[in-house]
């Protein structure tokens, strides 16, 4: 559309960048459950770490957990905002984007 | 202590409890009450946790007690998925709801262009799949009553028990699935029964989870600070997990999440309400966390409390069965059944949709040759293959489990499980993401994955020399080094479910990219695929190309009466003849109507077999003209820019043939006014000669006798008549033609003009005409110009006197009407006008033989003048034997020219 506006009111403008959050929160899940783990030393395969280069299972049960729980406030909270802002972001998502 | 029969009661109490519960809601949602409750995003929610089955109630502890925290990788993978919602899952269930999907295979059947053969391959995997699965239910069941049962009677006759209570659970299970899933045929429809079940099922097994952790933390542990201090100290103390199994193991997970038979029913077949996904993004990993957050401390502590050879999978029972906890430990056996009973009862209702759908429907089409059209119930064979198939599943399961023995971890099994229903997902995303999949893409990965991960995880898992003989484990199959089912192409020493989980997947994953962008797809494919992977552009989606013919109508009513149902068919048709704008009658077979119908008989019969139904009614699927442009975009372009050319080069082809007659037109116009001209100087000079040389006699010859002055004034005078009537027909054309004078329109006989026409022609002439004529067709009543057209007449009549060249010249004169015209053809026995001359006979000046007669040739130019003036048409008409003038008259003047 040629005459569609290049710029969002404030609110619309708002709502857009909540969609934005939602998709990438998933990203940053992944990121931290996924690849944050692989990076610890484990005493599985004899990798020369030692006793003190092990992690504690209660350390990883906190972290896992509090990103968990991070994970689910950030999801609910942009339910509420998406839900209050913007009843139907769908038909939204094809006009502009800023 | 809890006697085995106290248990049965309790299990039995709770069981009616669950079919009271299921009934209700039934009854509810018949009536349209509990909308409120029932279509909830919290029982959306709840029911999308049959993913959590007895492997998480029971297996999670084992898992945990055995490796540590590998186990929340089954939970962190959907948890991924739900929270990312927004890519994947929307989508699906938007496609869901668009083509009325009901399960994976039909999703996968219907976007590679309603390929039965990949329901079947994919129902076929499905059921393959999913029935360790089933079995591992059953598994954990008899091993949560033989904790019970040894307690009571010894190690006597457990196996005896195990058997028994088996049977009895796979029975049950059966029974309950069969009263409240098939129920209603349309899959679209939820089965509220069902859902409201598992829901309460799953708040039941996560309060007996959360109370047996809490016990154990708060009750043995003696609190958080101590639990802690507990877990770093226990032999799963530290963190031990690989990084490879640790990854593959999220993949497999998020990916079975989305592929599972059971959870896209919950998820996408019994979704209510797009925005329930949204609450459930962060409502379901919510429920994960609760679910997976006291499964290690309750390892910990078993391990601490248990004897060493106690089974790990059972800790959450035995554990309170120690501290003397009679009653949590018989909440926490109503748990495990809970999980175990719920996801056997959705996993068995979709594969049972799917074998009857896409396996059973299709044979039965085939077998009875007349198909859809013949007497009969559909829905009855419908629902009846569906029962069956549910009987038989539960039955596979049970059987594997006889056979398995009941060995083996839960995890593993579990495991096994996931990693083939992941085989989909290649697929399945490719199908929703991007539109160069193909049908054979999909088949060829669906194929490489699932042979892959019957030789390296399904068949290994019996043991060396279990399916596989062990040499094949040791030196590959036929002795081929590369073929060894945990080491394949030679890459040793990877974790087995990390090792089966990477090739079977990534070969998947390769195959059908590859197979898929050189294949071409069909054009259905690719229509498919772009209402699938445009979903969000075009919901609705574009009609297809059913051509129908009104007879079809018919049976189609007949065919759908017999799966929808009388009235819901009858309800329907009548609702797309209303919004045709039709009030009585059926609808109209429009591409539009048979397309809505494929959809309502895809929600319960599957896409492939609906189509294949239609498609015997009406004789096959016609791709519009249309659909096929929009298809082949740039061979669209270029046909229609060929044919714009084409029309483009025929149109200066016609423009140029008309310059090139034009031309010779206006050639011979030139030349017949020069012929006219020197014509008409002939024609004014010869009188003017004669009136001249007889004018000049008259005044200079002395002596001329009365008779001969008579005589040659008589000849002056006839010259001058000749000449008043060549400057009176000129004058008459032009008065013609310009439009101006007026007719005299009344009415008369067309005999009576003819007659006049005829006579007054040969009395003016003397060469002889035989005229045939039928009176009695010339009865015909006319309002017009009577001595106009008489003059038409008469100058036809003369110029068949005058230009018919046989020797004895026959005239018929035939009448006829046709429609509200009358027709008078003149037809002489000459040898007809010359063809270079048909164009000219009406043009003024022409004079074909410039030789014969003595006309101005202006004679045909006044007819044609005046019978258009009167509202007709004059035209030659050559035959081969003779010249034929038709006059086309209309009975009425035109109004605009009667008077003036």
């Amino acid at each position: 559309m040629p005459d569609a506006r290049l710029f969002l009111e404030r609110r619309s403008y708002r709502s857009r960048r909540m969609m934005d959050a939602v998709r990438i929160l998933p990203l940053l899940c992944t990121l931290l459950w996924l690849i944050v783990p692989l990076m610890w030393p484990n005493g599985g395969e004899g990798n020369g770490a030692g006793e003190s280069g092990q992690t504690a299972l209660s350390t990883v049960i906190w972290y896992l957990f509090a990103v968990w729980m991070l994970a689910i406030t950030a999801s609910f909270g942009l339910w509420r905002r998406v839900r209050r802002s913007d009843p139907d972001g769908e038909e939204a998502a094809r006009t502009p984007d800023f | 202590m809890v006697t085995l029969n106290q248990l049965i009661a309790v299990c039995l109490v709770y069981v009616v409890g669950l079919f009271l519960v299921a009934f209700l809601a039934e009854r509810a949602a018949l009536r349209g009450k509990g909308n409120w409750l029932l279509r909830s995003p919290l029982v959306y929610t709840l029911s999308l946790s049959i993913y959590c089955t007895a492997w998480t109630f029971y297996g999670a502890v084992g898992y945990a007690a055995r490796s540590g925290l590998e186990y929340v990788t089954i939970y962190l993978g959907p948890s991924l998925v739900m929270i990312g919602w927004w890519w994947v899952l929307r989508r699906l269930v938007r496609i869901g709801r668009a083509q009325r999907v009901t399960s994976v295979a039909d999703l996968v059947s219907a976007r590679y262009g309603k390929s039965n053969l990949l329901a079947v391959m994919v129902t076929a995997m499905a059921v393959v799949g999913v029935t360790p699965y089933i079995a591992l239910q059953l598994q954990s069941v008899t091993l949560s009553v033989s904790i019970f049962a040894t307690n009571e009677a010894g190690l006597g006759n457990a196996p005896q028990i195990n058997d028994n209570a088996a049977f009895w659970v796979a029975a049950g299970l059966a029974l309950f699935t069969v009263l409240f899933g098939t129920r209603n045929l349309n899959v679209n429809e939820r089965h509220h029964g069902v859902v409201i079940a598992v829901a309460v099922e799953a708040v039941v097994k996560l309060v007996a989870l959360l109370a047996v952790g809490a016990f154990v933390v708060w009750g043995v542990a003696g609190g958080v600070a101590e639990t802690v201090a507990r877990i770093d100290a226990s032999p799963i103390g530290t963190w031990q997990t690989g990084g490879g199994r640790w990854t593959a193991l999220i993949v497999v997970s998020a990916a079975a999440f989305v592929c599972l038979p059971r959870m896209f029913q919950v998820m996408v077949v019994e979704n209510d309400d797009e925005r329930h996904l949204q609450i459930a993004s962060w409502a379901f990993p919510l429920y994960l966390m609760a679910i997976s957050l006291f499964v290690v401390p309750i390892a910990v502590i078993g391990l601490e409390l248990m004897p060493a050879g106690a089974n790990p999978d059972l800790y959450v029972l035995t554990v309170p069965l120690s501290q003397g906890q009679n009653g949590l430990a018989m909440l926490a056996f109503l748990g495990g059944f809970s999980s175990a009973t719920s996801m056997v009862i959705v996993a068995t209702l979709a594969l049972s949709t799917m074998m009857s759908n896409h396996i059973v429907m299709p044979l039965w089409l085939k077998l009875s040759q007349t198909g859809a059209q013949q007497s009969g119930d559909v829905r009855g064979v419908v629902i009846r293959a569906r029962r069956l198939s549910i009987l038989l599943i539960i039955t596979l399961g049970y059987l594997y489990y006889r056979a398995s023995g009941g060995s083996g971890a839960l995890a593993a099994i579990g495991l096994i499980s996931f990693g083939g229903v992941a085989q989909f997902l290649p697929a399945l995303l490719g199908g929703i993401f991007w539109r160069g999949s193909t049908r054979t893409g999909a088949i060829a990965g669906l194929s490489i994955g699932f042979v892959v991960w019957m030789y390296t995880m399904l068949l290994p898992s019996f043991g060396p020399d279990g399916a596989l003989p062990a040499s094949v484990f040791e030196q590959g199959l036929f002795g081929l080094g590369i073929l060894r089912p945990q080491a394949l192409f030679g890459i040793t020493g990877l974790d087995p479910t990390v090792h089966a989980v990477w090739w079977s997947l990534s070969l998947n994953s390769l195959l059908f990219f590859v197979v898929s962008i050189f294949s071409f797809p069909s054009p259905l494919e690719r229509l498919q695929g772009a209402q699938f992977v445009n979903v969000f552009d075009h919901s609705s989606g574009a009609a297809r190309g059913w051509v129908a013919s009104e007879g079809g109508v018919e049976d189609l009513m007949i065919m759908s009466q017999r799966i929808l149902g009388a009235s819901e068919a009858q309800a329907f048709f009548s609702a797309q003849a209303t919004g045709q704008g039709r009030m009585d009658g059926p609808p109209l077979p429009t591409p539009e109507f048979v397309q809505a119908l494929e959809r309502e008989l895809a929600a319960s019969v599957g896409a492939a077999t609906a189509n294949a139904m239609i498609g015997q009614i009406i004789g096959g699927q016609a791709i519009s003209v249309e659909d096929l442009m929009a298809v082949a975009d740039e061979s669209a372009q270029i046909l229609e820019y060929s044919g714009r050319l084409e029309a483009k080069s025929l149109e200066l082809t016609q423009t140029a043939q008309e310059l090139s007659n034009a031309n010779e037109k206006l050639t011979q116009l030139s030349l017949q006014k020069d012929d006219f001209l020197s014509q008409i100087s002939h024609e004014l000079r010869t009188p003017m000669t004669s009136i001249r040389s007889f004018s000049e006699i008259l005044r200079d010859m002395e002596g001329l006798s009365e008779v001969e002055k008579t005589r040659y004034a008589s000849i002056i005078h006839s010259e001058t008549i000749r000449l008043t009537r060549l400057l009176d027909d000129l004058l008459d054309l032009s008065v013609l033609e310009s439009g101006q004078g007026s007719l005299n329109a009344q009415r008369i006989s067309l005999h009576t003009v003819i007659e006049q026409a005829v006579t007054t022609a040969q009395a003016s002439s003397a060469r002889k005409l035989e005229v045939r004529r039928r009176p009695v067709d010339e009865a015909i009543m006319l309002f017009t110009d009577g001595d106009r057209l008489a003059q038409v007449f008469i100058n036809l009549v003369t110029n068949a006197i005058k230009y018919c060249d046989a020797e004895q010249a026959v005239l018929q004169i035939a009448v006829r009407q046709e429609g509200g015209k009358v027709i008078v053809h003149f037809t002489d026995n000459g040898s007809g006008i010359p063809d270079d001359a048909h164009n000219l006979v009406f043009e003024k000046f022409a004079r074909l033989n410039s030789d014969l007669g003595s006309g101005a040739g202006l004679g045909l130019a006044i007819c044609r003048e005046i019978i258009t003036r009167l509202g007709g048409e004059i035209s030659y008409v050559p035959l081969k034997a003779g010249a034929r003038f038709e006059v086309r008259l209309s009975r009425l003047v035109p109004s605009e020219n009667a008077q003036g």
